[in-house]
């Protein structure tokens, strides 16, 4: 897709009603940046009437969360306008982006994204560095402020990561507790979330092996691309998508498996990405119908709890989750289930966090303000939780930073709703 | 305008509040009608002291200021169709009160109804007015345009709850208008001039609203008709009868077909009219009342009656009104809602009226909305693309509007005139009635500096349903 999506723009009867649902819009307070502003910028500059330039700043501030789909009352295809113009622009500004934004994004999706050594010594660097004490050292002397501010700011909540040899120890197959596999399930492992967060895949797996699964992971699996789709390069995603979907292909798995909110939207819009390749469009379809996030899988399934985890919790569903998956009661029904949990609700709990991809890098002021919303609303609860569950590596850094900004790390840990299930069954990565 | 920037850039110095980007100016073009024309210049002011500087300015040096709320309406009121300056007031949200002594609330202009009703159940009370728009429109809105919703039947509209205003003038001079008293006859009644106004003769910055008791209980009832007649009959009797629902909503056969292949609820689809009832007050008397209903109903050939037992079997009865909006787009993508209103005993003529109209212009033409106020809201959907049909459209609105006179009601019952329908007003109201209303406005705004080109028509503006 290399033009706006116009046809998309006139369906939109400018009712507003999905303001109130807008992160951007509440927080910076203009309808240049809401949902029916972008629309109506996308629809003016495809008629010629304002200029790329002009709607640039709008899109770029926009998080992607989609939450002003849901409130939609004619169903506009937001995603697919908001994709389109960031293509367009993409294509139009690259040579003016601030060259420091533009050397990072370069080299976060032309090398580290998809790049297996670079990922790899990454996450030994990350686990070197935390492991030998190294961080503290530099916390304390400062050399961190060095840094980039918002690089900075994201240092101090980093995961302890796996170390590589741990993760190459990894076993590759899970054969289910039960006498017979309730269900077959080859596991998407994700790329950002192997790297920081691959004890939680590890968990995850154990979990779905303790529920009666039998779980594989396969090595020819990729990128989900969804980092490079936000950041308009269908192209790119197209190809990572038609990997993926052979990959899984080879094997007769029941279910394709995920932890991650964000990927697995991605995964289940293959059929979009594809749709103008027939030869692909039917793949994708069968691919997409199988991939489901792991609280789906669990919500269906029981698990051998243990424990009973006397902890007062609250939940920050991922947007993409919501959104996108549409999956929103099967993993606050797990977070619930779990025994002993004294569950609080979050008020505007439908409200981006403000990651969003790489947002939070890239636009680090303005994501920062999203997030002070967002904290807003979780210090403004009448019982102060000790645990916030997310279920997405990107809310999870976000919301680590948000409650270390608030100086509530003390208070408040933040965990993925699988570490959670985890520790009450007794599993330990 | 360099220099306007300036000068307002001195009433509101935080730098962050005068807009004057391609891109927010375009953000502030549109409503959710038609038409689209760009300001110089957009401001957001959070105080009385602002605006009323801002207004001093604009007078002085005669350069238009347009009042937006939300900019749901649907008549064209906060356009700029002069240029000028754009007054965003939906930002400003700081007060809202609860005074539970005298059942009152006090709230800033951006405020939504929505919000002041969930802050007055807190204390066990209401605020009933609910325009479908609720939780997005501004109060501000609500009070320009004297919005309305289905409990308009029973518990009236916006002006029914205000009993005091902020008001700044055209001139930049605060007034207040009422008090915090029920009763208040001291001089005109400022206040209900303001209120419906459209954003014409001043800016509110404050309102003083009323508040009612909690009903005890609700109950909801749905029957079907196999003519919609029948069913405009039943609905009078209802009300002859002495019983008056908080909502009575009717939903023809189109909408009905529409929302069962949007989202299938279990309507049959072979009806040619519903109606849905929800009645409140004590629960003893409710019991009664919806058995009276119940039997007028079947006098009148429904062919079938249901009464929710449960609070959830009544939300799914209600859903399907609620799909209407979303599920009739999806046929066409333009939407054009009327809300041409008549007095409740004619509803059986005006839908006699709307058939015969729907079929002369072959249109795609649906009718829901609140039966029970003869708001009924006749919707007609086509393709903006497709100017032929669009044309048809136009004259078909045209007829809406004649008919509804006819009938002895009125262009708008809660839309408001706007833009959209300025060159009706002498329809309704004949040239002397348009005169008075235009000394009123020149009283008040003698430089015509205040949301100029509303309501009143152009000379020789016409109905135009596009873009362009
Ligand atoms: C999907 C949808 C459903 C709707 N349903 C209903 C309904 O059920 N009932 C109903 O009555 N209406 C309905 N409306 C119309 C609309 O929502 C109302 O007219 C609403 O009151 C407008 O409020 P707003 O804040 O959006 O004001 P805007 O649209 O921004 O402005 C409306 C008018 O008010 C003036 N104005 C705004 N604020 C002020 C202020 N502080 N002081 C002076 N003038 C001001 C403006 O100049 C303009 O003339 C609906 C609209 C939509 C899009
Ligand atoms: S995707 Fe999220 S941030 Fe972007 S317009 Fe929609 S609601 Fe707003
Ligand atoms: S809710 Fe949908 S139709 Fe309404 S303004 Fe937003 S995008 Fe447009």
């Amino acid at each position: 897709m290399t033009e706006l999506a116009y046809q998309e723009t006139l369906s939109c009867v400018q009712c507003g009603y999905c303001l109130p649902t807008c992160p951007t819009y509440i927080t910076f307070k203009k309808e240049t940046h809401s949902p029916r502003g972008r629309i109506n910028l996308v629809k003016m500059a495809a008629e010629g009437k304002i200029t790329y330039d002009d709607m640039t700043e709008a899109i770029d501030l926009c998080l992607g969360c989609r939450a002003c789909e849901t409130a939609c009352p004619t169903n506009v295809q937001y995603g697919k306008i908001l994709e389109s113009a960031i293509e367009v622009l993409a294509k139009h500004k690259d040579e003016q982006l601030k060259s420091r934004v533009k050397t990072m994004k370069a080299f976060l999706f032309n090398q580290v994204v998809p790049n297996e050594h670079i990922r790899k010594v990454l996450g030994t660097g990350l686990a070197f560095y935390q492991k030998t004490g190294l961080q503290k050292v530099a916390q304390k002397m400062g050399v961190l402020h060095v840094l980039p501010e918002n690089l900075h700011a994201f240092e101090t909540i980093l995961p302890s990561v796996e170390g590589p040899i741990k993760r190459a120890k990894r076993e590759r197959f899970y054969e289910a507790v039960t006498p017979q596999p309730v269900l077959k399930v080859g596991f998407f492992v994700g790329c950002i979330m192997d790297t920081m967060f691959s004890s939680i895949n590890t968990l995850s797996m154990k979990l779905l092996q303790q529920a009666g699964c039998q779980v594989t992971v396969i090595q020819e699996q990729g990128c989900c691309g969804a980092l490079h789709q936000h950041s308009g390069l269908s192209n790119k995603t197209q190809e990572l998508a038609k990997r993926n979907i052979e990959a899984f292909e080879r094997y007769d798995f029941d279910y394709v498996v995920n932890s991650i909110g964000g990927c697995g939207a991605m995964l289940g819009e293959y059929p979009q990405l594809l749709a103008d390749s027939p030869e692909w469009l039917e793949r994708a379809e069968r691919f997409s119908k199988k991939s489901v996030d792991i609280s789906v899988i669990l919500s269906q399934l029981t698990l051998p709890f243990k424990k009973s985890l006397p902890y007062k919790v609250t939940y920050q569903p991922s947007c993409h989750m919501t959104n996108v998956q549409k999956r929103v009661n099967e993993p606050l029904q797990m977070v619930q289930n779990i025994p002993g949990i004294d569950f609080i609700s979050l008020p505007e709990a439908h409200m981006c966090c403000g990651s969003a991809g790489i947002y939070n890098i890239v636009r680090y002021k303005h994501s920062m303000k999203i997030l002070d919303e967002k904290m807003k609303h979780v210090e403004a609860l009448a019982q102060q939780p000790n645990i916030i569950v997310t279920t997405n590596p990107g809310c999870h850094l976000q919301m680590k930073l948000g409650v270390e900004r608030e100086g509530l790390s003390q208070e408040i840990r933040v965990v993925h709703l699988v570490e959670l299930l985890a520790e009450a069954c007794g599993i330990e990565a | 305008m360099e220099q306007l920037h300036e000068l307002l850039q001195q009433v509101i110095p935080d730098g962050e509040r005068v807009l004057t980007e391609k891109a927010d100016l375009a953000s502030y073009s549109y409503d959710a009608s038609f038409g689209v024309y760009m300001p110089e210049v957009v401001v957001q002011p959070l105080s009385t002291c602002e605006v009323a500087e801002i207004l001093k300015l604009a007078n002085k040096h005669k350069i238009p200021v347009y009042p937006r709320g939300q900019g749901t309406s649907l008549s064209g009121g906060p356009l700029p169709v002069r240029g000028g300056i754009v007054m965003d007031l939906s930002q400003w949200t700081s007060k809202l009160e609860i005074d539970t002594e005298n059942m009152l609330a006090v709230v800033s202009p951006g405020v939504t109804a929505q919000a002041i009703n969930n802050a007055a159940l807190v204390h066990g009370l209401i605020y009933p007015p609910d325009p479908s728009s609720m939780n997005i429109a501004t109060i501000g809105g609500n009070l320009a345009e004297n919005s309305g919703g289905p409990k308009g039947l029973k518990y009236g509209v916006t002006k029914d709850y205000v009993i005091g205003l902020e008001v700044v003038t055209p001139e930049g001079e605060v007034i207040h208008t009422g008090g915090k008293t029920m009763k208040n006859v001291t001089g005109y009644d400022l206040t209900k001039l303001i209120v419906g106004s459209e954003g014409t003769l001043g800016i509110i910055t404050e309102a003083i609203l009323r508040l009612y008791p909690k009903p005890q209980a609700t109950e909801t009832l749905m029957a079907l008709f196999d003519d919609i007649i029948d069913a405009g009959r039943a609905i009078s009797n209802i009300l002859s009868a002495g019983i008056i629902p908080a909502k009575l909503e009717i939903m023809d056969k189109a909408s009905v077909e529409a929302v069962e292949a949007y989202r299938p609820t279990g309507l049959p689809t072979n009806i040619d009219a519903l109606i849905l009832i929800e009645l409140d007050g004590h629960p003893e008397a409710i019991k009664d009342e919806i058995k009276r209903v119940n039997d007028v109903c079947l006098q009148e050939k429904a062919r079938s009656v249901q009464i929710a037992k449960t609070a959830e079997e009544a939300a799914q009865l209600w859903l399907a009104r609620k799909l209407v909006s979303p599920a009739i787009v999806r046929v066409k993508p333009t939407k054009i809602s009327e809300d041409a209103t008549v007095p409740r005993s004619k509803i059986p003529d005006m839908f006699q009226r709307l058939k015969e109209i729907k079929q002369k212009y072959n249109i795609d033409l649906v009718v829901f909305g609140h039966a029970g106020d003869g708001n009924l809201h006749p919707n007609i959907i086509a393709d903006e693309r497709d100017t032929e049909e669009m044309k048809r459209v136009e004259q078909a609105v045209e007829e809406i509007f004649q008919a509804a006179i006819e009938l002895g009601g009125t262009l708008s019952g809660e839309h408001g005139i706007g833009t959209l329908k300025a060159p009706f007003m002498e329809m309704e109201l004949g040239a002397v009635g348009v005169d008075m209303m235009k000394r009123i406005k020149q009283a008040w705004d003698p430089n015509d500096i205040l949301n100029p080109g509303k309501i009143f028509p152009e000379p020789n503006q016409r109905f135009v349903l596009t873009n362009d």
